[in-house]
This record gives structure tokens, C-alpha cells and sequence, in this order.
């Protein structure tokens, strides 16, 4: 008897310091996951198992950890939000959550984290959820590995599948999101980083910052979304070994800059973009290593841009290298390697003797009358080109490379 | 008439320019897949020189051809044939026969480099038949000079001239009318401006289906919807129709008119 | 067979044909005579429907030609200059026009007759002047239609092909079909003309038999006639002294 109450004892102590398992699973005693979270104590887990959970407006106010197995789902039936956390240290993974109702009042979502920190969501597949992964006001939290798919079909009546907003310190990699209105979207995010993520088919941006400083994404790749990427109000963003590809469409572009300060843009590919780069008002910006590969426009400038240094780029095919209409220029273009540069080499240096002037005429016509475009490649204009490359009168004389490359450049990744 | 066809064409075979054609073609575009990188690319380059020159070399050689042919057109006019027949065989015979060089010289290149197996065959397709259009089209121009003029100094200058007022001059006036009323809404113009010159018309049919159109903006845009649909693409090309009719008309009046 | 009323035509601004009213009736051998600029070939190219009359109207078998073509079957022509697609051979080009023409022509008789089998696989552009003739003389004359229209044919001829060509000629008057020549070689019509059409300036200026015209002018040879009938006409244009300069030429023809 006294060994029994001992046990007893050893067991219940054990207990409290380990953290207990909650199973839920239709057939279970156990067959919500809000009633697993009512019974479970913080630092349980919970083992969701294979199955169907129609609910919804699940709040999750202590620190648990949720964990599917053979991928459960969670159905919100077009009326709920799904997860609310409230609570920090929450880990949610191996969730299949499913059909968040769209509305127009709030911004419901299939997994909220309001107000918390140490945060992991891993691992897990939304589905059709209005917003994807929600954060508001968080710090430290970890975002990784997610598929998140939406059926956004116009930009007012979509969500942005990963959300940031007041956040620090987050990291949100390997997750791949598409058909949505952002596929990535930080507002007032800082000291964060994106990386390894595959953003695509998003009606409006991959991935969006703005008035977020000192961040940076990486080894991303930006597929077909209205826009790859748009940084915009922001300082101190580093953006390197990034892919934007296909991002095309009337107002299409890799990567759009609106007002930032102080960026790094190294290793970049803008691949097949209307504009690989549109850069609005931003100062100081550094573009290095960057492949522009038949892009419409490679680099767009508009609206005042000063201390851009665009160096040792590559710009192959592109429909236009350049567009600039600011009068005063004091970027810098020099040393990049362009593939309509046909001048010569005398002193074998590997850096052409006369410069190359990326902005053509026929894109200053453009620029003024866009219906012009209907001439594109026609053989008039292609002789204008050439008349104003011989002598320029309209094209900026100062926009020029003065070193330009003869070769493609080789560019050794920095890791 | 398809037995003038048949001769035209067989004593155009033995024309040494017909094969040099050819050959300027094949060789044109096995270094543009091979050495230029890739279908995309070729396809784009190849546009801009079928523009230029499937125009000028149907031009030269469609004027070329019937001052040489005078003669049997002349031996063949004595002949129970008609008229009609006797000039609408011989430009066949010179279009055909210049359609099929600009065919195999950039045809075989492509299924070589495996453009059945690829997804630009519809952008090749329509470089292709946009070529071929050209072809007809700007020979019949050529006929229809050369038959009006019988100074043949003067029908070689006046061909050039038209080549050069398609190729060139008429996109500088356009150029010039889209500057000069850029405040107004243009896009209406542009469109039924590049309707009334076929190299235009051709080229935009390329450049919609390489989905440049997306680098238009809202004149793009516009051009998309009118051109870029099934029925647009069908008007477009009834339209180059109409511009390989419209000199053979041009044809058939003058040879009617006529004395040899 | 063939009748002309009032066939009037201009290039531009000169007047080649000024009316002429002309019927070819009776089978044989017409020479259709005068100097150069009169308007025979115009005349001729007429009847064939290569030079479209201003006014006037040209019948063939009672049939208006203008517009038609089937009648072009009924006769044979040999054009003033050979010129041919050069890049031809000579045996191409007869199977071209055979097979253009359609029907059974008799080329095997001619070629024999001018000794052009050693040519048949040349190209045309490199004959000679006289062999292009030939080949120009077999390609109309290989037909057997009813009416034959011979522009200088005794051209660049040697003295073996020309006997050739009477003979030939000769053969084809007994078959009793319609044959117009123009020719300078004023022998050659008094040899084997039936008739005489003189033209000037673009009209008639006489039609009949050989021997008439001879009477009519009141000459021992055909050219003297000729002379006479330039002469009158000089008469007659003399305000503007055309015909002074047409006698003067055609005498330095003769």
C-alpha cells in the first residue's frame, strides 16, 4: 500500500515536470482538438492523428504543441479562422488546415500568433485559408518548411499566405507559397530574414516589405507573380543569390523598389521579367553579380534615384538595359558586361575602350509616347538606335559604362 | 495557268540566286540555334532579318523576274492561253518558288535542332507563315511595278523605293504622327497604322505571340485584345491575305490593259 | 478570215496605226511590206491580241478577238526577235510549248528539215543568232493551223535555210492556209507573195496582187513600185515631209 502510494506519488511528480500527450482522434475519447486543448495542461503535446476536424476558432492560449500525424485536416468550412495563438512558445506542425471563409471585415486566417514569442510553425499545408500564417506583434518566431496554396482569383478579395506585421526577429524559410495576393508579406518587420523559399503565381507581390528595416532574403526563387519582389519605404535590405523569374504581365517586375535606403542586391537572376528592376526614388542602393537575362526592361529607374552603383552585372538579351528618366544622374554603371555592346578592345584588358550607353533612343520615345512600343524592332527604329549611338542628342551622354566588360562576367558565389 | 506555274518555277529552280537564297537562310539560321543560344533567341533574331530582307529580296527578285521572263511571256502571249494566266503563273512561280527556299532554308534547321518537341513551335509557326506571307505579298508588289514599267531602270528604282517606304519610311511617319499627337488616345491609330503596312502587321503578329505585348502597356494591351484573340489573329492574317489580293488585282488590271 | 475595220493605235503620243481597214480572205501568201515604223509589227501584234487597238475591231472567223483567246489555236506565229527563257534547252522548250498548246505537233519534220538535232540538249542562251531562228521557225511552223503569221522570218538565215523555208512555205500555201509575212527582202516577196499590203505612216496605202502593183505604178520590179508609192507619198505628206524622209529610208533599205 505505501509502495503504491510512493509510485503514485513518483508518478504524478513526473508527470508535472514532463510534459504529458494528449491524442486526439475521431474515434478517440479525445475527438476535437479543442477539447484536447481545454484538457491539456501548457508544455503538453498534442498528437493529432490521421483524420478529419471540421472546427474552427481554435484558440490555443497556453504553450502547447501541436503535432499531426499522417497529416490531418483541419476544415474550417469557409466560416471560421482556424488557430488563434495567443500564447508564446507554441509549436504547431504536421497540420493539413483547410478553407478559411474569405471576408471582407477581418483578416481571418489558418494560424493566427497575436502578441507571442518562440513561436515554431513547421511542416505543415494550408489550404485555400484567405491568410495563410498570420503574425501579429510577434518576435522570435520560426516559420519553415510550410506549403501554403490559395485560390486568390482578384487582389481585393485575397490574402496574403505568409503575414507579417510588428514583428522581430522572425525567420521564415523553405516554405513554399502560391495563389495568393503576397506570397510573403512583412509590415513593420525588423531584424528578420527570408530565405530558401520558392514564392510563385501570387497575384500581386512574392514578396512585399514595407517600412521594415534591417532584413534580408536569400536563395529565394520568384515565379510568375504580378510582381516578384516590392521593397518599398525600407532601409538596410539585403537581397542576394535571389532567382526572379517569369514575373510578367503589363506592370510586371522582378524586384520594385520604392523609397528605400541603403540595400544590397548581389547575385541576383532576373530572368524574363517586363522589368527586372524598378527602381522609384531610392538612394544608395548597390547592384553587383546580378544576371539580367531577356528581361523587358533590365533596371527601370524613375523619380529622382541617386547613388545607385550598378557594377558587375551581367545583361544578356534584354529588350532595354536601361531606362532613366530623372535628369540628374549621378549613378554609376561601369564595369558590367552587355550584351549589345559591340565595341573593341585594343588593349586586350578585357574592358572595352569606348563606353557603352545602355539608354536608347528609341526607349526615350518610348518613354514619352508609350504607344511607340507598337515599333518595337522594326527596322526604322533600329536605324534610329544606331544614328543616336553614333551621335547622341536626346540619350543622356553621362549614363554610360566606361568600362564595360568584353566578356561575360564570371561571378564566384559568396556564401 | 499551273503549267506556267510548273515552267516558272522550274526555270527558277536553275537560277543560281534561288539557291544562294536558300543557302543564306539554312546557314543563317543553323548558326543562329546553334552558336546564338537557344530556340527563343533564334526565333527573335530570325524576325528581325525575315522583316527586312523576305521583303526586299521578294521585291528585287519579283522585278528581277519578269524582265527576265519578258521574252516568255512574249513567246507565251502568241499562245492560245490567256493573260491572266500567263502573269498570274510566272509570280506564282517566283513566289512559290522563293516561299519554298525561305522554308527549307529556315525549316530544316529547326526540325534538326527538335522544334516539334518544343513549345516555341507555335512562335516558329508564325514567323514561318508570316514569312511566307511576305513573300507573296511583296512579290506581287514587284510584279504589279514591273508590269506598269517597262523602263526596267525605272521599275528596279521604284521597287526599291516601295521596299524602303514599307521597310523604313512609313514607320518614321508614324513615328512621327504618335509623337506629334501624343496627348490624344493613340492606340486605335497605332493599330490601324500597322493594318495598312504588312511588315508592321508581321511583325506584330510575332511580337504578340513572344508575348512582348506585356512590354506595351496599355497600347499592349489593347493590341493583345484586338489581335492577341482567335478572331483577332484570323482578321490579322485575312487582312496580309488582303495585301498578297490587292496587288494581284493590281496585276490582272494592268496585264488587261496592256500591249506587248 | 481575219477582217480589220478602222484599227487605229498609239504608244503615248505618236499615232501608229491611223485606221486600217484590211480583210484577208482568199488562202496564200500576203506580204505585208513597208518601212520600218509603219506599223507592221503593231499591225500584226494586233491580230494576236498582244497590242490592244484604241479603236476599231479585229475579226477573226466573224468572232470579235477582243477578250478571247481560243482563237490564238488557229495560228501560228513567228516573232520578229527570237527571244526565248534562256535558261531552256531546245528540246524543253518545244515540249514546253507543246505542252502548253496541247494537240499533236510535228516538230520531228522541221528539225530534220533544219538540221537542229545536234542543239536539242544546248540551252538557248547559247545559240547563235541564225539557230535561234531556226528553232524560232520550227517552234511556229510545227503546228498545222490555218492561219500563219511570220514577223521577218527570213532574218539571220543562211541561203540553205532559206530555200528550206520557201519550200516549206510553199507547202503550207498548197494546204490552202492564210499566210502573212513581213519581210525587207523584196525578192523574197516577189518570189512568193500572192498579195501586197503597203503600209505608211499607219495606213493602207495599197492592197492588192503582186502583178496589180506593178501595173498600178507602172514598174518593171517590185521595187521600183515601192519607190513610186514612197514617192507619192511624199507627195501627199509633204507639208510635213515624212514622206521624204520614209522614201529615203526605205530606199536605203532596198
Amino acid at each position: 500500500m505505501r509502495k503504491t502510494i510512493i509510485l503514485s506519488a513518483l508518478l504524478l511528480a513526473t508527470l508535472a515536470i514532463r510534459a504529458a500527450t494528449v491524442t486526439v482522434c475521431p474515434g478517440c475519447e479525445c475527438n476535437t482538438i479543442g477539447q484536447a486543448i481545454t484538457t491539456a495542461n501548457a508544455g503538453d503535446e498534442i498528437l493529432i492523428k490521421s483524420g478529419l476536424y471540421q472546427e474552427g476558432n481554435i484558440l490555443i492560449d497556453k504553450a502547447l504543441r501541436l503535432k499531426g500525424e499522417g497529416w490531418p485536416v483541419i476544415d474550417g468550412e469557409n466560416e471560421t479562422e482556424i488557430f488563434t495563438v495567443i500564447a508564446s512558445g507554441v509549436a504547431i506542425e504536421g497540420l493539413v488546415v483547410r478553407n478559411v471563409g474569405t471576408s471582407y471585415l477581418e483578416d481571418r486566417a489558418g494560424i493566427r500568433m497575436r502578441r507571442v514569442k518562440d513561436f515554431t510553425i513547421r511542416n505543415n499545408r494550408l489550404e485555400n485559408t484567405f491568410f495563410g500564417i498570420y503574425l501579429e506583434h510577434c518576435t522570435d518566431g520560426l516559420v519553415t518548411d510550410n506549403i501554403i496554396e490559395g485560390e486568390a482569383v482578384h487582389e481585393m478579395s485575397s490574402g496574403n499566405a505568409i503575414h507579417l506585421w510588428y514583428c522581430k526577429r522572425m525567420l521564415v524559410e523553405n516554405n513554399q507559397v502560391r495563389g495568393h495576393r503576397d506570397g510573403i508579406y512583412f509590415e513593420f518587420v525588423d531584424d528578420s530574414r527570408v530565405r530558401y523559399n520558392i514564392s510563385e503565381d501570387n497575384l500581386r507581390y512574392g514578396l512585399h516589405f514595407m517600412f521594415s528595416n534591417d532584413d534580408d532574403y536569400f536563395q529565394n526563387a520568384f515565379r510568375r507573380n504580378g510582381a516578384g519582389v516590392a521593397v518599398m519605404f525600407s532601409r538596410n535590405i539585403d537581397m542576394w543569390e535571389n532567382h526572379f523569374e517569369f514575373n510578367w504581365g503589363r506592370a510586371s517586375y522582378g524586384l520594385l523598389l520604392k523609397e528605400i535606403y541603403d540595400a544590397e542586391i548581389r547575385n541576383n537572376v532576373f530572368l524574363e521579367n517586363t522589368i527586372g528592376i524598378y527602381v522609384e526614388g531610392s538612394t544608395r542602393i548597390r547592384y553587383q553579380y546580378n544576371e539580367f537575362n531577356h528581361n523587358g526592361w533590365a533596371i527601370k529607374m524613375s523619380g529622382g534615384c541617386l547613388d545607385n552603383e550598378v557594377n558587375a552585372n551581367n545583361f544578356l538579351h534584354n529588350t532595354f538595359d536601361l531606362s532613366l528618366n530623372s535628369a540628374p544622374n549621378n549613378n554609376s554603371f561601369d564595369g558590367n558586361y552587355w550584351t549589345d555592346y559591340n565595341g573593341y578592345d585594343l588593349g586586350r584588358d578585357g574592358i572595352g575602350d569606348v563606353p557603352y550607353h545602355p539608354v536608347k533612343l528609341f526607349n526615350y520615345i518610348v518613354n514619352r509616347t508609350p504607344e511607340a512600343m507598337v515599333l518595337l524592332r522594326s527596322l526604322f527604329v533600329d536605324l534610329l538606335n544606331f544614328s543616336e549611338k553614333v551621335s547622341p542628342v536626346l540619350t543622356p551622354a553621362n549614363v554610360a559604362d566606361n568600362a564595360p566588360s568584353m566578356q561575360k562576367l564570371n561571378f564566384q558565389k559568396i556564401n | 495557268m499551273f503549267k506556267i506555274l510548273k515552267y516558272s518555277f522550274f526555270d527558277l529552280t536553275r537560277s543560281r540566286w534561288l539557291y544562294i537564297y536558300g543557302a543564306f537562310y539554312f546557314l543563317l539560321t543553323i548558326s543562329l540555334l546553334w552558336l546564338g543560344g537557344g530556340l527563343s533567341k533564334a526565333i527573335i533574331s530570325l524576325m528581325n532579318i525575315i522583316l527586312v530582307l523576305v521583303p526586299l529580296i521578294a521585291t528585287m527578285f519579283g522585278v528581277m523576274y519578269y524582265y527576265n521572263s519578258r521574252e516568255f511571256a512574249e513567246l507565251l502571249l502568241a499562245q492560245p492561253i490567256r493573260r491572266n494566266h500567263i502573269f498570274f503563273g510566272q509570280y506564282l512561280g517566283v513566289a512559290c518558288s522563293l516561299a519554298i527556299s525561305l522554308l527549307l532554308g529556315v525549316g530544316v534547321p529547326f526540325v534538326l535542332y527538335g522544334i516539334f518537341s518544343s513549345t516555341e513551335i507555335w512562335n516558329f509557326s508564325v514567323l514561318l507563315l508570316v514569312g511566307l506571307f511576305l513573300s507573296f505579298i511583296f512579290s506581287a508588289i514587284a510584279f504589279f511595278i514591273a508590269l506598269r514599267n517597262e523602263n526596267r531602270i525605272k521599275g528596279f528604282g521604284l521597287a526599291i523605293l516601295v521596299w524602303l517606304f514599307f521597310a523604313v519610311i512609313y514607320d518614321g511617319l508614324f513615328l512621327l504622327a504618335l509623337s506629334l499627337f501624343s496627348d490624344y488616345p493613340l492606340e486605335s491609330f497605332a493599330i490601324g497604322a500597322s493594318l495598312f503596312n504588312p511588315i508592321d502587321l508581321s511583325r506584330i503578329l510575332i511580337l504578340l505571340k513572344l508575348d512582348i505585348s506585356a512590354l506595351m502597356g496599355y497600347t499592349g494591351a489593347v493590341i493583345q485584345n484586338f489581335m492577341g484573340t482567335l478572331l483577332g489573329m484570323a482578321c490579322s492574317l485575312g487582312v496580309l491575305l488582303l495585301w498578297v489580293v490587292l496587288p494581284a488585282l493590281g496585276i490582272r488590271w494592268v496585264a488587261a490593259r496592256k500591249d506587248f | 478570215m481575219i477582217a480589220i475595220e478602222n484599227l487605229q493605235k498609239s504608244f503615248g503620243k505618236q499615232k501608229v496605226l491611223k485606221g486600217i481597214n484590211l480583210e484577208f480572205k482568199r488562202p496564200g501568201i500576203t506580204a505585208i511590206l513597208g518601212p520600218n515604223g509603219s506599223g507592221k509589227t503593231t499591225l500584226i501584234k494586233s491580230i494576236l491580241g498582244m497590242a490592244l487597238p484604241d479603236k476599231g475591231c479585229i475579226r477573226f472567223q466573224g468572232e470579235d478577238i477582243s477578250g478571247s483567246w481560243a482563237y490564238r489555236r488557229q495560228i501560228d506565229y513567228l516573232p520578229q526577235i527570237a527571244r526565248f527563257p534562256e535558261n531552256l534547252a531546245v528540246k524543253e522548250l518545244l515540249r514546253m510549248i507543246q505542252d502548253l498548246r496541247g494537240g499533236q505537233p510535228d516538230a520531228e519534220r522541221l528539225i530534220g528539215l533544219f538540221a537542229l538535232q545536234p542543239y536539242l540538249d544546248s540551252r538557248l542562251a547559247a545559240l547563235s543568232g541564225g539557230t535561234r531562228q531556226k528553232v524560232n521557225i520550227v517552234l511556229a511552223m510545227m503546228y498545222d493551223s490555218p492561219v500563219l503569221i511570220l514577223d521577218e522570218p527570213t532574218s539571220g538565215l543562211d541561203p540553205v535555210a532559206m530555200l528550206h523555208l520557201k519550200e516549206l512555205l510553199r507547202q503550207e500555201k498548197e494546204k490552202g492556209k492564210h499566210i502573212l509575212i513581213t519581210t525587207h527582202i523584196m525578192s523574197f516577196v516577189e518570189e512568193m507573195a500572192d498579195e501586197v499590203v503597203f503600209l505608211l505612216e499607219g495606213r493602207i496605202h495599197f492592197q492588192g496582187g503582186l502583178q496589180e502593183l506593178k501595173e498600178k505604178y507602172d514598174a518593171t520590179s517590185l521595187e521600183r513600185a515601192i519607190a513610186r508609192i514612197l514617192r507619192e507619198g511624199e507627195l501627199g505628206f509633204s507639208s510635213n515631209g515624212h514622206g521624204e524622209k520614209a522614201a529615203k529610208l526605205v530606199l536605203k533599205a532596198l
